[in-house]
Parts: C-alpha cells; sequence; structure tokens
C-alpha cells in the first residue's frame, strides 16, 4: 500500500510539473498583459514602469526561471490585476466554490443513484423509462442555456427564487463565510445548485441504472434470493454496495472537475467563486493568477484521484490485497 | 402566457419597491478590484469610488467641470492655479476636511506600489503644491495645463490623519515630506481605511460579491436618495438583464443592444447618451512596401485617395440603423460635438461609385486584398461592425477579410503593429479633442509622449504642432481654434476614419431614474427616484 502510494505521489508531482511549464507557455502565448493593463490615457514612461515592475521586459526563460524558482517555494507570484499574491485571492474564492459543488454532489449523488437503482430494477417500467429519458435532456441541455432558462421560469417570470448572487452569509470557524447557514444564503444557492446538479446527476442516474442491470442477475443476488433474503435486503445491501464502486470513482473524478470548472454556472448566477475568477482573469491577462489557478485544479484533481483510490480499497476488498501483494 | 408572465413580473416589482423602499441595487458589468482610490486608475474603479471619495473638481453628465472639495481653481499665471478648498466638508469619521488631507493625497497615489496603472501620470505633472491658509492651496505645474480641472478631478482625497502622516506634510520639487509609512493597498481589507468625504460610507466589499454602502448623513452636498446601496457585478449580459427582469437589481449599465426592445416591453426603462467613445479604422499609411496582412503591389493606404475611397464605401448610417439598432451615431469626427474641439464636421458620404473612381485613380482599379483587425468583444458588436465594413469594402473592390480576436489579443498585436488596418474605439477621457488627437494623430514620440495609439503612423508635422501647442496653450478660445484646426486637416488627408459614436445605455425599473452620462460612470448617488 505504502509503495502504491509513494508511486502515485511520484507520478501526481510529474503532472504538476509537467502542468506548470505548459500552462506558463501557454499563458505566455496570449498576449501582453501591460496592453490591456493600463489605462489608455496613460503615457509611456507608465507603460514602461508597469513592464519593468511585472518584470515583462526581461527574455521568457529568464521570467520562467524566476516563475519555477519561486513555485518551488510555494510563492505563484502577484496578481498583475490586485497586486495581492495571486494563491490568497483564489482561497478568498474558493469557499464559494467548494460550498455550492458539494452542495450539487450530495444531490447529484443521491439522486442519482435512487433514480438510476429505479430505472436499473425496473427498466422497462413508465418510471424507468422516465428517468432515462429526463437523464438524457439532463446531459445534452448546454449548462448557460439551462441556467438562463432556470433564471427567466424562476426568478423573472415566477419571482420565487433570486436571479443570482450569493446572499447573506455567516462566518464559521473565525473568518470562513458561508450562505448555507442563512435562509437568504440558501435561497441563493437552490438555483446555481441545481443547475450544476442535473448534468452531474444524469451521468450519475445512466450509470447507477447500468451497474445495477450488471449486478441484478449476478450469482450471489440469485443466491439471495433462493436463501430468502428479504428483496429490501437484496437491494439495498447486495446490489447497491456493489453497484456504488464505479459510481464513486466516477462522481470522485467528476467533483475534480465540478470544483475547478464550474465556471459556468458561475458566470450565469454571478456566483462568487473561483471558476468565475479564473473567466476574469483571462480577460484581463492576469498571468499569475491563471497559472496559480490552473495549478491548484491540477493539485485538486490529483488529490482527489488519491483519495478515490483509497475510498475504492474500503468499498471493494479484492482491490485492497491486490494493492498490499504489489 | 405573455400576459400572465409581465402581471408577474410586475406584482414582484410592486412587493420588491414596497419592501425596500429607501434601498437600492445595481448591477455593473466590472468590480472594481481595489477600494483604495489610488491603486489602479481605470474608470471601472473609479465610477463606484466616486461614491465614497471626492476628488477637488467633479465633471457633470457632458464633461464639463463642477465644484466637489474646491470651490473654485483659478489660474494665477501659466502655471500656478489657486484652489480654494470648500469648507465644512467632513470625512466619515467626522473629522474635518484640511488642506494637509489634499497634499497628502496627491502625494500617496504615485506611491502604491503594485499599481496595474498608476496615478503619476497625473501627479508627475505637478512641480509643487503649497498650503497657503486653511482653505487655499496653491497647485504649481511643470508645463502650462489648460486640462488643469480634468486632472484635479482625478485624484480622490482620503484622510491625512487616517493613513498615519504626520503633522506637515508637503509636496515640493524634491518630493513629498511628512509622508510617514504609507500604507500600501492590503490595508484597504480594514474597511476603516476606505474612508472618503463622499456621499456613502462602505459597510462591506467582498470580492465577487458585492460593495454595500450606507449614506453618510454629514455629506457636504446633497444627500442622495436611496440610504442603503448594494453594488453588485454581473459580467454576463443575460443574467445582468435577468437580474433586472427579476426585480434583483433596480438599475444596469450596459444592456445588450438586442435586448432592449425586451426590456423596454415589460415595463422597465432605459435611458441613454453620446458616450466620449469614438469606434475608427486605423490605417497604415507610412510605409510605402506593403503593410502587414495586406495583399497588394506597394502600400495603397499611402495614398489619400485611396483612404479617401474606404471612407466613401462605408455606409455608416447604414451599420448605425442595422448592426447597432440605432443605438450609436454616425461620426465625422473623433469625438461626439459639440464636445471642445470639436468642429460639427459633415460625416463622410457614402458613395461607393465615387469610391470606385478614386481607386481607379489611384491605380488600384484592380482592388487590393487586405485583412481587417477587430475586437471581438470590447465594444459593442464590434465584430459584426468589422464584417459589414468588410463587406461595404470588397463591394467597391478592396477584398476584404475579418480578423476578430478577443480584445487582450487584439491590443497586444495591434500594439505590435501587426495590422495594415484595423478598428478600434477611443474614449477621450479629458472630454475635449486633444485626447484623441494627442493619442492617434500626433506623429509617435515616445520622448515627448505623443501619438503613443498613433497605430496609423499618420504624420503630418503642421498638425503635431497645432497639437503641441493646443496642449500648452491655457486660453480655452485659442485652445479650441488650434485643436479644430488639427483635427481638420488629419480627417480632410484622411488620416484616421471615425465610424460612429456609441451610444450608452442604462436600463433600470420603473421606480428609479438615472440621469445618463457621457463618461459612462453609474455611480449610486446619481441615481434618483423618479417622479
Amino acid at each position: 500500500m505504502l509503495v502504491y502510494l509513494i508511486r502515485r505521489l511520484g507520478q501526481s508531482l510529474l503532472v504538476v510539473v509537467v502542468m506548470a511549464t505548459l500552462v506558463f507557455l501557454g499563458v505566455y502565448a496570449i498576449g501582453n498583459p501591460v496592453d490591456i493593463l493600463v489605462a489608455p490615457d496613460a503615457g509611456a514612461a507608465e507603460i514602461a514602469r508597469v513592464t519593468e515592475r511585472l518584470g515583462l521586459d526581461k527574455p521568457m526563460w529568464q521570467q520562467f526561471l524566476t516563475f519555477a524558482g519561486n513555485a518551488l517555494q510555494g510563492d505563484l507570484g502577484d496578481s498583475f490585476v490586485y497586486g495581492r499574491p495571486a494563491l490568497e485571492i483564489i482561497l478568498e474564492r474558493m469557499p464559494a466554490t467548494l460550498e455550492l459543488t458539494f452542495v450539487a454532489l450530495v444531490l447529484s449523488t443521491g439522486l442519482g443513484v435512487s433514480l438510476g437503482l429505479v430505472a436499473g430494477l425496473w427498466p422497462e417500467s413508465v418510471a424507468g423509462r422516465t428517468i432515462m429519458a429526463g437523464s438524457i435532456l439532463g446531459f445534452s441541455l448546454p449548462s448557460f442555456w439551462q441556467g438562463m432558462l432556470l433564471i427567466m421560469v424562476f426568478s423573472v417570470m415566477l419571482g420565487w427564487l433570486p436571479a443570482g448572487g450569493r446572499g447573506d452569509t455567516v462566518e464559521i470557524f473565525g473568518g470562513l463565510r458561508v450562505s448555507f447557514l442563512t435562509w437568504d444564503g440558501l435561497v441563493h444557492m437552490i438555483l446555481p445548485a441545481i443547475n450544476l446538479t442535473i448534468f452531474k446527476m444524469s451521468l450519475v442516474i445512466r450509470l447507477a441504472r447500468a451497474t445495477t442491470r450488471e449486478v441484478v442477475p449476478q450469482d450471489y443476488v440469485k443466491f439471495a434470493r433462493a436463501k430468502g433474503v428479504s428483496r429490501l435486503r437484496i437491494t439495498f445491501v447486495h446490489v447497491l454496495k456493489n453497484m456504488m464502486i464505479p459510481v464513486v470513482t466516477i462522481v470522485g473524478l467528476e467533483l475534480g472537475s465540478m470544483i475547478a470548472f464550474a465556471v459556468v454556472t458561475e458566470t450565469v448566477f454571478s456566483w462568487p467563486g473561483m471558476g468565475k475568477l479564473l473567466i476574469d482573469s483571462i480577460n484581463l491577462l492576469d498571468r499569475p493568477l491563471i497559472v496559480a489557478y490552473l495549478m491548484m485544479t491540477v493539485l485538486i484533481i490529483v488529490t482527489i484521484n488519491l483519495v478515490v483510490d483509497v475510498i475504492y480499497t474500503l468499498l471493494d476488498p479484492r482491490v485492497r490485497l491486490a494493492g498490499t501483494s504489489a | 402566457m405573455n400576459r400572465l408572465y409581465l402581471t408577474a413580473a410586475v406584482a414582484a416589482l410592486a412587493l420588491g419597491t414596497q419592501a425596500q423602499a429607501e434601498s437600492l441595487a445595481i448591477a455593473l458589468k466590472t468590480e472594481p478590484n481595489s477600494i483604495d482610490p489610488h491603486f489602479n486608475y481605470s474608470a471601472v474603479n473609479i465610477a463606484p469610488l466616486s461614491n465614497i471619495y471626492d476628488p477637488l473638481v467633479e465633471s457633470d453628465a457632458v464633461k464639463k467641470p463642477i465644484p466637489a472639495l474646491a470651490t473654485s481653481w483659478t489660474a494665477l499665471d501659466d502655471l500656478r492655479w489657486e484652489i480654494k478648498l470648500r469648507q465644512g466638508v467632513t470625512f466619515h469619521d467626522g473629522s474635518p476636511l484640511t488642506p494637509r488631507d489634499v497634499v497628502y493625497s496627491w502625494c500617496r497615489a504615485p506611491l502604491i506600489e503594485n499599481s496595474p496603472s498608476s496615478y503619476a501620470t497625473f501627479v508627475n505633472k505637478m512641480a509643487s503644491i503649497e498650503i497657503v491658509d486653511d482653505s487655499t492651496l496653491i497647485f504649481t505645474t511643470k508645463e502650462p495645463n489648460p486640462l488643469m480641472w480634468s486632472d484635479l478631478s482625478q485624484i480622490f482625497i482620503i484622510s491625512a490623519a487616517k493613513m498615519g502622516a504626520e503633522e506637515t506634510v508637503t509636496f515640493g520639487a524634491e518630493g513629498c515630506t511628512g509622508m510617514g509609512e504609507v500604507p500600501q493597498s492590503a490595508v484597504f481589507s480594514d474597511l476603516g481605511y476606505a474612508m472618503g468625504t463622499g456621499p456613502y460610507k462602505v459597510t462591506e466589499f467582498n470580492r465577487g460579491e458585492a460593495l454595500r454602502l450606507e449614506a453618510y448623513d454629514g455629506f457636504w452636498g446633497d444627500k442622495p436618495d436611496y440610504d442603503d446601496v448594494t453594488i453588485r457585478t454581473i459580467s454576463s449580459d443575460g443574467p445582468r438583464v435577468a437580474a433586472l427582469l427579476a426585480g434583483d437589481v433596480q438599475l444596469i449599465e450596459s444592456p445588450p443592444i438586442q435586448d432592449i426592445e425586451r426590456i423596454k416591453g415589460e415595463g422597465f426603462k432605459t435611458t441613454e447618451t453620446k458616450s466620449a467613445r469614438v469606434i475608427y479604422l486605423q490605417l497604415r499609411q507610412d510605409m510605402t512596401e506593403t503593410p502587414p496582412m495586406m495583399e497588394a503591389e506597394g502600400n495603397p493606404l499611402h495614398d489619400q485617395r485611396v483612404r479617401q475611397a474606404i471612407s466613401y464605401a462605408i455606409n455608416r448610417q447604414g451599420i448605425v440603423d442595422r448592426i447597432m439598432g440605432g443605438y450609436a451615431e454616425a461620426a465625422g469626427e473623433l469625438l461626439a460635438p459639440p464636445m471642445f474641439g470639436t468642429t460639427g464636421r459633415a460625416v463622410d458620404p457614402y458613395d461607393p461609385e465615387k469610391a470606385k473612381a478614386l481607386l481607379a485613380e489611384a491605380g488600384y482599379g484592380d482592388g487590393f486584398k487586405v485583412t481587417l483587425g477587430a475586437p471581438n468583444d470590447r465594444y459593442v458588436n464590434d465584430e459584426r461592425v468589422a464584417q459589414a465594413i468588410a463587406q461595404m469594402l470588397t463591394q467597391v473592390g478592396i477584398t476584404t477579410d475579418v480578423d476578430a480576436t478577443t480584445a487582450s489579443q487584439f491590443f497586444s498585436r495591434r500594439n505590435k503593429l501587426d495590422f495594415g488596418m484595423f478598428m478600434a474605439g477611443w474614449g477621450s477621457s479629458s472630454g475635449d479633442t486633444s485626447s484623441p488627437l494627442n493619442a492617434m494623430v500626433a506623429t509617435a514620440n515616445k520622448d515627448i509622449g505623443a501619438g503613443g495609439w498613433n497605430y496609423g503612423r499618420y504624420s503630418n508635422p503642421v498638425v503635431d504642432e497645432k497639437i503641441a501647442k493646443a496642449l500648452v496653450t491655457v486660453d480655452d478660445a485659442e485652445r479650441e481654434k488650434l485643436l479644430q484646426e488639427a483635427e481638420t486637416i488629419a480627417l480632410d488627408e484622411f488620416g484616421i476614419l471615425p465610424l460612429h459614436y456609441e451610444l450608452t445605455v442604462w436600463a433600470m425599473a420603473p421606480e428609479v431614474h438615472y440621469e445618463p452620462r457621457s463618461d459612462q460612470r453609474t455611480a449610486a448617488y446619481l441615481v434618483e427616484k423618479a417622479e
């Protein structure tokens, strides 16, 4: 297990390094940030000052070495736009994104697994067919359009829910601001959470249905039934536990991308998370912020993959055994 | 369906109004990156911060100076200006405004280390600022400065005491003294530092969420109509409009033109005005060899007749009517008349026949090929305007492709002179033609700060001389004459082709009113209750 973990960590590190290089080169190619930052009516002296301050007058390899050196010490640079450490700004925005994604994660897994189970157990029933049809719709709708539609229906036409923003927040653990503990915050969270949920839920439904269909004809299920185990117990112990294995893997992987790229939902609902920050930074060519963001994304996804592997071993003893012998 | 929808919206609105009679929510397109008034010189920051801080001089809706913290500014001679400070003004903590605060603020502005775009440009024009008595200051400029009021309007005044300045602060030839330890922008995360003399106090600033303001009872001017204000940022157009329609906010800036009919159809209002921004074409004309992204023999744009042909080939009114939905005005100058320095010159006619004749006369009867560069997310419908121009030029024989990219890409490439022909926009911050003339028409010369945006490389020494003279002429009548002459020559030679002036639009709920401003500022203190 330890060897396995070390090997995985090594691989992860390599991914991070390769990613850092690619991201830096990519961002470098986009354009010159000074052209965007400096007000048009500022003089040439101001342009020269900013160029020098940002270190953009140096050759590219030198800029890269400076970046790499600082990054090794955990310093990803100061944001061009905010003039503060890029990482600090991202971390400031992170709780909002995490909060939203976790709500969406719980909703999409909970609903997805139950609906998928129903569709898998009774594939020919009206309910089963409706669920499957709905799930196709769910992941075919473009997120942006779907979000606008939710706003038009629930905010503009019905006037039930706010069209965007985060609403009231409370501080917990001395400084961490969350909205799910206030009524106003919760109300603001409903639409973006639903928007983020629909796609993932559809994915989980399809996956859960397929694995349920696979698990049901298995010998151990038949045997349990022959033994006279109650239908409820078969469903929730034998079927559910076994079908969860692929679901956990996929949900874990999707969580990473959900945290990192909740961009569209955050933009539509002006939810003040990290994704929105990324879009704004790209538009302003805020190189350190873009790089720091992508680096962090890589770290998050790599970490989640590791965690998923560990959970996997807990769910499936065979993986644990294989891991120990390796 | 539609009716039901409307009734629901109106009902929701009515409820909303009742519940929050004194509070107001505004949605902006872009968020300020700091609430330190000296951090970043950008209109994005100035608009929301103008609720909190005051400069010495303010500009009104049509870019004319109005007194703010200074009650008067009088030229004693070419270089020295006497500023009379308003009496009885207090900061949000109740402490009185003194000349020391003015000197301190002007001293601090260029000292912000991580500023993405610094106010140093304005401060560096000053040689010294002396305190004469409790209500009088003398500003001495390095060069005669006809636009002194505009420069005075740029620096927001903050409290020297709050920032930890010493008893005496001076601004002289050798720089500033008595500044103490100058707090950098980071300290503004403590909102206590965000203290000005403006109509509103900051109560909350959460990045990406909202800036919340509360009316300041001791404000020196007219009390604003709304006590509690929330300024949100919704950068995407669709969601911003939806927030207005849903009643989340009562005022939004720049609604997309294609949605305006719909917004009005649902009982909301819009106001609009000509902005100080002109959309123009620049043509690379200095070189005799073929410019980049063009296929022709030599450089056709070097020939004035070809430039004239291009101008005559463009149906400006057609672009305004069909692509801009009427929310623009065909342009004949670099700034919309009747602003300072404009002549009221007629818009170039749309005359494709004449254009073809001119091309033939110049030896390009068979046309040539060119790529028109343009941004696709910077100006209103920019890419579509560029496409239309390309079609119009193609019709007279100049085969034109469009290369439209995101603004950050486009500006970087343009600044490297990658385009033979491109479309962009210029907003005059000073509200007179000296700004576009000096930036885009004067011969590019880094040493004197002229022609910094002259990427067409138009050059005429006569024009240069007039512009340079206008920049240091304090007498308004003479200066206006010089600016008018310079602009007329440059436009007669088709050195730059103005296309249209953008209109700036605001959309709002029926219960509020916003007077449109040519500087595009959206500020809470200017929002009125509708009668």
